[in-house]
């Protein structure tokens, strides 16, 4: 299987970002989305990309790989709103958080 | 470490739109961010587009373009139409956009959880960095209220790049939509954010006529003229502001005198005209105008002078005949270069872009004499306010050149009467003469006086006149008739009549 590529953008490291950055760790752990590859830019740094991608809010994080391409705007705080919203539904049935955290 | 801060009064910086820096006493103010808003069509985009593009070409500003709605490859094609080369200025660094237009299909994107629009601050302040801008359009705020739902967010954002932008040094607009022509100033309290400066920009249905206009609504700490005022857009140069209040009457004023072109006319009105003065020559169709203007342009050329005259209700074609009617040869004067007649149907086009034509003539050819035949035809295609506006925009502008206008008006009745252009423009005009038909002894006989000739002595007789294949011939006085002003001309009784009477 293919890993799926997410690219997480965060304007600078504030509690949001922050935030974001811990949702979307727990969103490919709980979902069991694997192999995957979790790109996080930071646009302050890279503006070029913030223009490639058109992007206006942060944070978003982007499923580029597989097609169809999907984005999320904010920090993520639903991450079964998220799941649903990249298209990443996986058999298992979600809500049990404690499986894997920690990780 | 406290730091003296020095206090300064607010500085503009110049648009560059014809007319804009005058109504707005030197431009936008610096630093600052302006909103413009307008209806759909109110020439909001060109305004933004403008404002970068004037900054460019006039005053080597740099400019960043931010677009909200459309993509910048239309933008490009939009403003070709204005000769702006948008793709060349990009090529030289001058012009960068920022595409903030819509890419994405709605369903694919989601929104969770609390965001910003920190991204959008930080390609606008990397692509300021990159070209050193300036100046900076943001267009048009209404369309980022729509992709996002929250709107109290959206405002608090967009007042957070304000600041920014204002931080940085640059001048922003903003633009933003409006529902109505007259009432709340944009859509979704964007004004609550960018309350220093508001420029309107309207475009009305007046009288089936649209009327495009610009307000300055305010600009805090910073003086401007109040007031809506004409706006027009012109293909190859884009908008025209027509200040018409802040005109000064600062030209000088002269005692040389030229030729109306007919002796006569001369001796009436104490010498002949004011070199710099507006004469108006008003009367019923047929009487007589077009042949004064005939003569003012030969008499002008014959001295040496250039002139140039508008001619509204005749083609070319039919003046030259009229002209070579009277001994005047008109195409010869032109092809020896100091006649210029440019003839307009005036319903190709608005009052405003009208005025804009001729100033561009008047500029352009530099005459000494500008003869405008006749006012009453441009009328038509306006409504009174705007037919005044032109009127005293035109006039204003002429007296400005230091140049002699003359101007006729067709009153609406054969005898007597006055005409409403006669009303807009009597108090402007320097001097007035009449033309009247006089019914007598079952006869149609033509009457002239002059009315008025500020500054100089005139003859207040009703002098009779004849029109043949050489012109104009002024005779005697009319003698023992009264109410030839008035339409009725009566005989009034001598001396003879009242012993037998």
């Amino acid at each position: 299987m293919a890993p799926c590529v997410l690219r997480l953008y965060l304007t600078g490291r504030t509690p949001r970002s922050e935030q974001a950055l811990v949702n979307v760790r727990r969103l490919v752990s709980e979902f069991a989305i694997d192999p995957h590859e979790l790109e996080v830019i930071d646009i302050l740094e890279q503006p070029g990309l913030a223009e490639q991608e058109n992007l206006l809010a942060t944070p978003t994080l982007v499923k580029a790989i597989p097609p169809p391409v999907r984005r999320v705007i904010g920090d993520l705080s639903d991450i079964h709103a998220v799941a649903e919203a990249l298209g990443l539904h996986t058999s298992s049935s979600p809500g049990e958080e404690d499986a894997h955290a920690g990780k | 470490m406290l730091e003296n801060k020095i206090v300064t009064a607010i500085t503009k910086i110049r648009t560059g739109i014809p007319g804009f820096d005058e109504i707005s006493n030197g431009g936008l103010p610096q630093n600052r961010t302006t909103l413009v808003a307008g209806s759909a069509g109110s020439a909001k985009t060109l305004f933004a587009c403008e404002f970068l593009s004037r900054g460019i070409s006039e005053f080597d500003q740099p400019g960043v373009f931010v677009t909200f709605e459309e993509p910048p490859e239309d933008i490009r094609t939009n403003m070709k139409s204005f000769d702006w080369d948008i793709q060349a200025w990009e090529a030289q660094g001058k012009w960068l956009f920022v595409d903030a237009s819509p890419h994405f299909a709605d369903d694919s994107v989601t929104i969770v959880g609390r965001y910003d629009l920190a991204a959008l601050l930080a390609r606008i302040e990397h692509a300021i960095e990159k070209i050193g801008a300036r100046r900076v359009s943001l267009d048009s705020l209404g369309a980022i209220f729509s992709r996002f739902q929250d709107s109290t967010l959206i405002r608090g954002e967009l007042f957070r790049i304000a600041t920014a932008l204002k931080n940085r040094g640059v001048t922003t607009v903003m633009t933003a939509e409006r529902n109505a022509e007259y009432g709340p100033i944009a859509r979704y309290g964007v004004e609550e954010f960018v309350t220093d400066n508001v420029v309107i920009l309207r475009n009305v249905l007046e009288e089936e006529k649209r009327r495009r206009t610009v307000e300055i609504l305010k600009f805090r700490g910073a003086y401007h003229q109040k007031g809506e005022y004409p706006l027009t857009i012109q293909p190859g140069s884009g908008l025209t502001a027509i200040p018409l209040s802040s005109i000064q009457l600062k030209q000088r004023s002269s005692n040389v005198r030229i030729s109306s072109g007919v002796a006569e006319i001369n001796e009436m009105c104490g010498g002949g005209f004011f070199r710099d003065s507006v004469i108006l020559v008003s009367g019923a169709t047929g009487t007589g105008k077009t042949l004064i203007v005939t003569h003012f342009l030969n008499g002008g050329v014959t001295s040496g002078e250039r002139c140039l005259v508008f001619a509204f209700e005749e083609s070319r074609e039919q003046l030259f005949r009229n002209a070579s009617g009277w001994g005047v040869d008109f195409a010869k004067l032109e092809r020896d270069g100091n006649l210029k007649v440019v003839c307009f149907y005036p319903e190709v086009m608005g009052l405003e872009d009208h005025l804009v034509h001729m100033r561009s003539a008047i500029e352009e050819f530099k005459p000494n004499r500008v003869a405008i035949d006749s006012l009453s035809a441009l009328e038509r295609v306006a409504t009174p306010r705007g037919f005044r506006e032109f009127v005293i925009g035109l006039t204003s502008f002429i007296k400005h050149q230091e140049i002699a206008g003359l101007f006729t008006a067709t009153t609406p009745t054969l005898l007597g009467g006055t005409s409403v252009t006669e009303a807009h423009i009597s108090t402007i005009t320097d001097s007035i003469i009449l033309l009247r038909y006089v019914e007598m002894d079952g006869q149609m006989r033509r009457g002239m006086t002059v009315l008025k000739m500020r500054g100089s002595r005139h003859d207040k007789n009703i002098r009779e006149f004849t029109i043949d294949a050489d012109g104009m011939h002024v005779g005697d006085p009319f003698h023992n008739i009264n109410g030839i002003l008035a339409g009725n001309p009566v005989p009034s009784p001598t001396p003879n009549d009242l012993p037998t009477a």
